[in-house]
């Protein structure tokens, strides 16, 4: 009976969130979806008014998906999408390489010493994105840090061309993304039981053996959640292509600030962002899985 | 075994270089007295001086702490009551649009928000003539849109792992409801609302891409103005900034850390 009371009060103050986010998340999705499927008109906005849709009726609609058509007709934008995918997929893999053994080393430390370790991955987070990725100019600018270095050490006679390619793009987003995947790799191998391991080594297994065997297939979880943790956000990363890629960097954010900006096609740049959304489906709900399923685990 | 240890040890090692050398680098060339960022020209703090002389930059500054302080309380707010909700009402009608709408952002490409978000702006301001011109207000409601999610997440975890009794306790009682809530509700949740604010206005502080979109000609925060100057190159009054963001955040950070170290 009392215990009603509160819960009435707390359903009561819900409504203002979630009208909040009715308005403020869904319906511009909705509106998104709607603007995909208008028809570009020379105007300030610059697409047509959407809302007359009820009062045409529904015959419109097969006209208006030539946003579409045009995507899937223009080779370009198939060039983009794939070549975010590739861009994304290769740092997400690259953040592995060096995130797997920088959490098991971390979880392998005794405890008193973790805190100072894990401090020390979770800092660069909070300092600013975007001042971590400009950090990166300076060291990799023609006349940057890097190859003055390499200069003075008398490496190189020319500087080598290190920024404004997709190999800063790399750097950039394995740099900016690393603690995402060292985090839920160090959960995960932390919480890892090391009789598992002792029973392996009193087997007679070979150190790499017991990693490859015992240690890789049960932090699994922990790889799969760190990769879609930086795949799905380096798919549709802006900044970083912005600021450390060359012109001939292919990526689906970029573009489209270029689509919305630049080009002023809005309901091209809403098509471009509801195929992008199709794209990152996938990925997104493998990631609630599994973490559904982590959430269970540690219960 | 000796072998093994320092292979990890060297990778670990050439990790954390590699987490902190840029850092470092921007921090020591806000000193460089040179105005060509790559040259050494001695020690110099012109470019904090320049940096406290710049009326832009400071007033960007306000902005972005003014938006940022109150989009981060709204969405704690917003977030715990959305985390709370999620946790203790079993079964509503509109959960899983809730549980949707509430992890979407997470998730969500920057990039798509702003465009949507600005699509919502000006359909709005179409039809009831509100936001008349976009700028502090409309990036505030963005922020608040997507850092409540993040809250929500902290808020939800933290009761995942919270015993209920002694609110019950307290209700049989005969406590009030929003007596209970504010005594032993929110004492418990209390830490996460404070990492979910501090998320949260991390977040709107560092936030460029849906700033740009929302915001109208007379509103400029300060990451978008920080994106503006360095989409040019390298410049030193930035460095000098950044250092001054870096200080702040380590300090804060760290002071954290050890607090809770303290506590536990």
């Amino acid at each position: 009976m009392v215990r009603d009371g509160r819960r009435r009060w707390l359903r009561r103050a819900l409504l203002v969130p979630y009208a909040w986010l009715l308005l403020f998340f869904l319906a511009p999705f909705l509106i998104i979806l709607k603007i995909s499927v208008a028809d570009p008109v020379v105007a300030l906005p610059p697409f047509t008014a959407l809302f007359d849709w009820a009062a045409s009726g529904w015959d419109r609609i097969q006209a208006t998906f030539d946003n579409y058509l045009f995507l899937f007709q223009d080779r370009y934008y198939a060039t983009i999408y794939l070549s975010s995918i590739k861009t994304a997929a290769i740092s997400t893999f690259l953040c592995l390489l060096i995130g797997y053994p920088m959490a098991y080393f971390i979880a392998r430390q005794p405890p008193h010493r973790r805190g100072l370790l894990l401090l020390g991955i979770i800092l660069p987070f909070w300092i600013s994105f975007l001042l971590r990725v400009y950090a990166w100019i300076g060291l990799l600018n023609t006349n940057g840090v890097i190859n003055n270095l390499l200069q003075w050490l008398g490496l190189i006679d020319q500087p080598l061309s290190l920024i404004y390619n997709d190999f800063a793009v790399y750097i950039g987003i394995v740099y900016s993304y690393l603690p995402f995947m060292i985090l839920p790799l160090y959960a995960n191998l932390e919480r890892l039981d090391s009789s598992l391991l002792e029973a392996a080594a009193d087997l007679g297994a070979r150190r790499w053996r017991t990693f490859v065997d015992v240690t890789l297939p049960l932090s699994r979880p922990g790889i799969i959640a760190g990769s879609l943790l930086v795949f799905i956000p380096a798919i549709g990363e802006f900044i970083i292509p912005a600021l450390l890629g060359g012109s001939d960097t292919l990526m689906i954010g970029r573009a489209l600030w270029d689509e919305f900006f630049i080009n002023r096609d809005w309901p091209v740049a809403s098509a471009v962002s509801v195929v992008l959304l199709m794209i990152l489906v996938l990925p997104m709900m493998w990631f609630q899985k599994v973490q559904g399923r982590e959430v269970e685990d540690s219960r | 075994m000796k072998k093994r240890g320092t292979g990890l040890l060297t990778i670990a090692a050439f990790g954390y270089a590699f987490l902190y050398v840029p850092i470092l680098s921007v921090v020591v060339y806000s000193f460089n007295d040179s105005r060509l960022v790559t040259l050494w020209g001695g020690f110099s703090l012109r470019w904090y001086k320049s940096l406290l002389e710049n009326e832009e930059i400071l007033g960007a500054a306000l902005l972005s702490l003014q938006i940022a302080v109150v989009s981060a309380t709204v969405a704690t707010v917003f977030g715990t009551i959305a985390g709370l909700a999620l946790h203790r009402i079993g079964r509503f009608r509109g959960r899983t649009l809730l549980t949707g709408m509430i992890t979407s952002p997470l998730v969500m490409p920057e990039i798509i928000t702003g465009i949507s978000l600005l699509f919502l702006f000006i359909t709005l301001s179409d039809w009831i003539g509100w936001p008349g011109a976009r700028g502090a207000v409309t990036i505030t409601i963005a922020h608040i849109t997507f850092s409540m999610a993040y809250v929500a997440v902290v808020v939800r975890s933290r009761l995942a792992g919270s015993d209920e009794s002694l609110e019950e306790a307290a209700m049989d009682l005969g406590g009030r409801p929003l007596r209970v809530f504010f005594d032993i509700t929110v004492p418990t949740i209390a830490p996460a609302m404070i990492s979910g604010w501090l998320l949260a206005f991390t977040l709107s502080l560092d936030d460029v891409v849906i700033a740009s979109f929302v915001s109208g000609p007379g509103a400029t925060t300060l990451p978008m103005l920080i994106f503006s100057k360095v989409k040019l190159g390298v410049t030193p009054d930035i460095n000098a900034l950044a250092t001054v963001i870096i200080a702040l955040v380590s300090v804060g950070v760290v002071a954290a850390a050890l607090l809770i170290r303290r506590k536990t």
